[in-house]
């Protein structure tokens, strides 16, 4: 079997505790491990080989969920503790849509919130063991200086994989780092993120992430849609996030549509989302709108399962599936030939 | 040989597998789980380049590395070996040549894995690369430099060609003639164990190696051979595998480089391979390109086929010359093909080596024909199930190519899931989006010859029985999970009338146990089953004619069951197992007793016509429901219908089992699994690589995705089967790929002429349709291949004595 490098496991009891351990050493060095369902897998094929895993599994203060003004949801949450939580179900169904649709039953039992928000940008050149990338020459995000995907580009088009981060821009979210110089710092879960393969979070190496902050939901509806292959273990290979907030007659007084897997970080369609607004998701012709905006946004590179025109075009319909069940429509039919997952919201 | 006698005890019941405690447990002991005290561990560094010289290989500073205790390369192993005699092509080490990304160059064997591991970027390999061929066509055009020095030509491994009757005067005088193209991508087996292997010295300086393989005795003479020993000074146990399905039918460079490392070290050395290595060990499904002409009366008689088959065989031989052949060799025992051409070609090329992945070459063409049938049932407007019942061969029948078809359940098989899926209400009659595709096949009950020539049996079983009342039984056959421990134990069972639990079994041990040839070709329950009755018939008469002086009862009279012998007409008459064996061992001495099975000849008298006949052949029929979504092209499987002909369900759980886990691997050939590899562009890299070895991007259907499905058994015996039992293993699989072609067809019109059937393929197919193209998916044109001149083999019906005309070599041995 493919054995993990040596390395020191160091078990803080805080958040200040593991950045204090993260800003002794350099980038690389020393790296955070909650549930390790990313970490291990990448550590035994030597794309990260730190020297020290920090574990956050005994950081009580990352575990807790509150509510009040919104919703605080700790780091260190499993997405099993996520796809259950009642409260989360109820007010931001969208995100319980999304953990549920989170690899394996197992893997959301070990996988944390803050694992899935931090998951390394994923491509088929670069999640391969050490000797298939020998073989290749290596790529530019590991060892290398040439991106497969694209050989004339300059940077990393790995792809982003999360499923949560998606879900969480379009519920408005924000999230909470904290280091040993600065103490925590709040920004929008949107300004975590670049388009950069490489480079994709722009969360310090010393930083922990702790928590994640979701504002009041009153009035906002969201759904979660996910394209693979098989309705589990798979990473997206498309996603599509979508929150409305409806005032009275149906009409979409705000929206946001995030789109996941097409680019280096979660895609903000704002104009798609623009589309909705005013209107009522009644109307055909304004999903319509809607879907084709979005449709633009996607450029989809070669580098996850299925052809990337393919991918493109789907978009459409996903787009489409996700605003029609936001209307009310029951689509646990078309949820169950995808997933076999009905994910059906409270009403 | 046996008839199909009627069970009374246990054969039949369904019953819990005698390995199944162990199984869910975890208690079964795999390869990798034997544990010896001194093991060290191997692994092995692996060509990063796809096709090279290897210059020079230097292994100083791994020798020096803390913990390495044995370096060896291809100069430890100047002789070659591979299962086929014709093919010894391959080196456990690489001494001059790698041929793919992953063919072994060096070993280390060190303190433990991880040491070994980190040895291994410490050898310096140096390389002359030379140029790659990536596909069969580009390895045929390029016949410079070839991949092995031998085989025919140029890069052409094996070519076949064969004239059952006058093909072409048959498509002159045939109302309708039908020529189609299809493509079967290669694909892999996937088992969820991952090979391992340990070989250790006896206390007597013998050799014991244990390994997750199909075949010990193939492994056994592989052994000997490339190691220059005795065979009887090695010992080669088989270990349950944990899911074989063909990946474990080779023998390979790991089990001779640990059985050689063991020797030198003289101590236990252990290997366990990695997935990724499990990718490139192989040896599954052939990607076939196809060509079918079919030539038809109006009323859908079939007039004659002729089909070219063009192969990637990969890097190596491995089961390549038979795997050709049997791309063509069961097309005619299905339905009835009165005149049939087959002509064959398998190219090398740089890629890990195809090899027998259940269903042996014979899905691919399978899929062809089975997807044609449907065509040309649609052109003669005829209903397919109609058509296929219509063309059904007849029992007992030898076909044009001299394939001795015994019983044939397949009209059985179509009628019954014409009826569970409510065929004649729903075809071309459901809404658009929504349709149903029927397809069918046969499979060989076991290959009616060994891989090496011989007249030896091909199954052995021998019976231990003692006072204790227990029955130990041996055989060499395999335990992969099919289940065939669990048919050997039963047929003890059942022809001594005691429980299964009253024996112990010993399988796959080439010291302990007689010769099997292993679990390969849907072989076991049929040979080693016969072997068993024969064997087992010998001790119930040992016993009988003990009991029958005892009791004062003529032998014939005498009943097994309940642990007892007893007379049929006064049961109190009687005595228990354990007394009658006590009996006979007075009477006797020690009791053993043996069988042996070796099958009936074929009349295919030819050269090449070694590779199809079997004693008997399976049949299966299935209706698949798809679901497609015409603006995607997403496809969904709702349920399965599928119907088996196995004679008699020795234990119809397990039956239902391996047609299900057969109905799984179908629906992975059908809409997702492929074995595929990435040529980076040559100013950089130039790297052929396959494109994801991990069990998470090569894609394969997982418990969540199976459809229900809906089996029935077939049940009529038949009369080489023991108890009449054909195979089941591998038939059920090949109709399914097929089957959902047709069934794509039926809901959304248009035409996937190649597996895996993607959504995208069907979105190109709708988008060409809506563009007035034919709304098909498939290669193009067939290439122009030279195939040699055929073998010209008149029909039986033509007064064929299943001799070739035109073959020098058989002229004379036929006057000699």
């Amino acid at each position: 079997m493919m054995r993990l490098p040596v390395f020191k496991y160091m078990a803080p009891k805080t958040a200040h505790e593991a950045a204090v351990i993260l800003a002794d050493h350099a980038p690389g060095e020393a790296m955070v491990m909650a549930g390790g369902t990313d970490l291990l897998p990448n550590m035994k094929r030597r794309q990260q080989t730190p020297k020290i895993f920090v574990s956050l599994a005994h950081v009580d203060e990352l575990r807790h969920s509150t509510t009040g003004n919104g919703m605080v949801l700790g780091a260190g949450l499993t997405l099993t503790e996520l796809a259950t939580d009642q409260r989360i179900k109820q007010h931001y169904a969208g995100l319980y849509q999304a953990a549920s649709q989170i690899a394996t039953p197992h893997l959301r039992n070990m996988g944390t919130l803050g694992g899935n928000i931090c998951l390394d940008t994923r491509c088929n050149y670069y999640d391969q063991n050490y000797e298939w990338r020998q073989s290749i020459g290596f790529c530019m995000k590991k060892e290398g200086t040439t991106c497969w995907v694209a050989p004339s580009s300059d940077h990393c088009l790995a792809v982003s994989s999360t499923d949560t981060a998606p879900m969480l821009m379009a519920l408005g979210a924000s999230v909470t780092l904290t280091s040993k110089t600065d103490g925590p710092r709040q920004l929008a879960l949107s300004d975590l993120y670049r388009n950069d393969g490489m480079n994709y979070l722009t969360r310090r190496h010393d930083e922990v992430l702790t928590h994640v902050l979701l504002p009041e939901a009153s009035g906002w509806k969201s759904v979660y849609w996910k394209l693979r292959r098989r309705g589990s273990f798979d990473f997206p290979v498309l996603s599509v996030a979508a929150a409305v907030k409806l005032g009275t007659k149906g009409i979409v007084e705000d929206a946001r549509l995030v789109l996941g897997a097409v680019a280096s970080r979660p895609l903000e369609a704002q104009d798609a989302a623009g589309q909705l607004i005013g209107k009522s998701l009644k109307d055909d012709a304004v999903i319509a709108a809607a879907a084709d905006a979005a449709h633009g946004h996607a450029k989809p590179m070669d580098n996850t399962d299925f052809v990337l025109h393919w991918r493109k075009r789907v978009v459409r319909e996903f787009v489409t599936y996700a605003l029609r069940e936001l209307r009310g429509e029951d689509m646990r039919d078309t949820r169950h030939k995808h997933g076999r997952q009905d994910l059906v919201q409270l009403s | 040989m046996s008839d199909a006698r009627t069970p009374r005890n246990t054969v039949g019941k369904p019953r819990r597998r005698v390995d199944g405690r162990a199984k869910v447990t975890g208690q079964t002991r795999f390869a990798d789980d034997v544990v010896l005290p001194r093991t060290v561990h191997c692994k092995l560094l692996r060509s990063k380049v796809p096709h090279a010289i290897v210059r020079s290989v230097d292994t100083t500073k791994a020798e020096r590395h803390p913990g390495v205790l044995l370096v060896l390369t291809g100069k430890d192993f100047p002789i070659t070996f591979g299962i086929l005699p014709v093919s010894q092509d391959e080196d456990p080490l690489a001494r001059d040549r790698v041929r793919f990304v992953g063919d072994p160059v060096a070993a280390i064997v060190a303190k433990d894995e991880a040491t070994a591991n980190d040895a291994l970027d410490l050898i310096q390999v140096d390389y002359e690369i030379l140029p790659t061929r990536a596909t069969p066509l580009e390895a045929y055009e390029n016949p410079a430099p070839r991949i092995h020095e031998y085989g025919e030509e140029g890069n052409v491994h094996k070519r076949v060609s064969f004239q059952f009757g006058d093909t072409e005067q048959a498509f002159s005088t045939s109302d309708r003639v039908f020529e189609d193209v299809f493509f079967f991508q290669g694909n892999t087996h996937l088992p969820i164990e991952q090979h391992a292997s340990i070989a250790a010295p006896d206390q007597d300086g013998k050799l014991t190696i244990w390994s997750s393989t199909q075949v010990p005795h193939y492994l056994h003479r592989s052994l000997a051979r490339a190691l220059a020993l005795p065979a009887a000074h090695i010992r080669v146990i088989a270990c349950p595998n944990g899911g074989g399905f063909g990946g474990k039918t080779d023998p390979f460079n790991h089990e001779i480089v640990v059985a050689k490392a063991a020797m030198i070290l003289g101590r236990p050395v252990k290997i366990a391979l990695t997935r990724e290595e499990v990718f490139y060990c192989h040896r599954g499904r052939h990607p076939v390109l196809m060509r079918f002409k079919t030539g038809v009366k109006n009323d859908g008689t079939i007039t004659a086929m002729h089909l070219k088959t063009f192969i990637d065989g990969g890097a190596y031989g491995s089961y390549g010359v038979a795997s050709t052949f049997y791309t063509g060799a069961l097309q005619t025992v299905t339905y009835r093909i009165p005149r049939y051409r087959f002509e064959a070609c398998r190219m090398f090329t740089n890629k890990p080596p195809c090899g027998p992945k259940r269903g042996h070459g014979t899905p691919q063409p399978r899929f062809g024909q089975e997807v044609q049938l449907d065509k040309i049932a649609e052109a003669l407007a005829l209903d397919p199930a109609e058509l296929r019942l219509k063309i059904v061969e007849k029992p007992d029948t030898v076909t044009a190519n001299y394939m001795h078809v015994q019983t044939i359940g397949l009209s059985d098989c179509i009628k019954s899931v014409v009826r569970r899926s409510d065929w004649s209400n729903r075809f071309r009659k459901l809404p658009n989006g929504k349709g149903l595709g029927l397809a069918c096949s046969s499979y060989l009950s076991g290959a009616g010859l060994p891989i090496y020539w011989n007249k030896l049996p091909h199954s052995g079983v021998q019976l231990k029985l003692d006072r204790s009342g227990g029955v130990t039984v041996f055989c060499g056959a395999t335990e992969v999970g099919q289940g065939s421990d669990d048919v050997l134990v039963n047929i003890v069972a059942e022809i001594l009338g005691i429980d299964p639990f009253d024996i112990r079994c010993v399988t796959g041990d080439t010291d302990l146990t007689p010769v099997d040839l292993g679990s390969y070709s849907s072989r076991v329950t049929l040979m080693m089953g016969n072997a068993a009755i024969q064997a087992t018939d010998r001790a119930r008469d040992l016993l009988a004619q003990a009991a029958s002086k005892k009791l004062d009862v003529p032998k014939d009279r005498l009943v097994f069951a309940d642990r007892r012998v007893f007379d049929t007409e006064d049961a109190n008459k009687g005595m228990t197992f354990q007394e009658a064996v006590m009996l006979a061992e007075t009477e006797f001495g020690t009791l053993g007793t043996t069988g042996s099975y070796t099958p009936p000849r074929s009349p295919a008298r030819y050269k090449g016509g070694g590779v199809g006949p079997s004693p008997t052949y399976s049949y299966t029929a299935c209706v698949v429901e798809v679901d497609v979504d015409p603006k995607t092209g997403w496809i969904h499987v709702p349920k399965v219908w599928i119907a088996h002909d196995i004679g008699r369900a020795l234990n119809p759980v397990l039956a239902r089992g391996q047609v299900e886990g057969s109905v799984y691997m179908g629906l992975g050939e059908a809409l997702m699994e492929e074995q595929t590899f990435r040529r980076l562009p040559e100013r950089l890299s130039h790297a052929l690589v396959h494109k994801f070895p991990s069990m998470l991007e090569y894609k394969s259907p997982t418990s969540l995705d199976m459809p229900e499905v809906d089996t029935e058994l077939i049940e009529n015996p038949d009369p080489r089967g023991p108890f009449g039992a054909k195979e089941v293993g591998q038939g059920p699989l090949l109709p399914i790929m097929p089957a959902v072609a047709n069934a794509v067809y039926d809901a959304v019109g248009v035409r996937i002429d190649e597996v895996p059937i993607t959504p995208e393929k069907i979105l190109k197919a709708l988008d060409d349709k809506a563009k007035g193209k034919p709304g098909r998916y498939g290669p193009g044109a067939f290439p122009n291949i030279a195939y040699p001149d055929p073998m010209l083999v008149p029909t039986p019906w033509e007064g064929g004595d299943g001799n070739a005309t035109n073959d020098p070599d058989r002229k004379k041995a036929a006057l000699k």
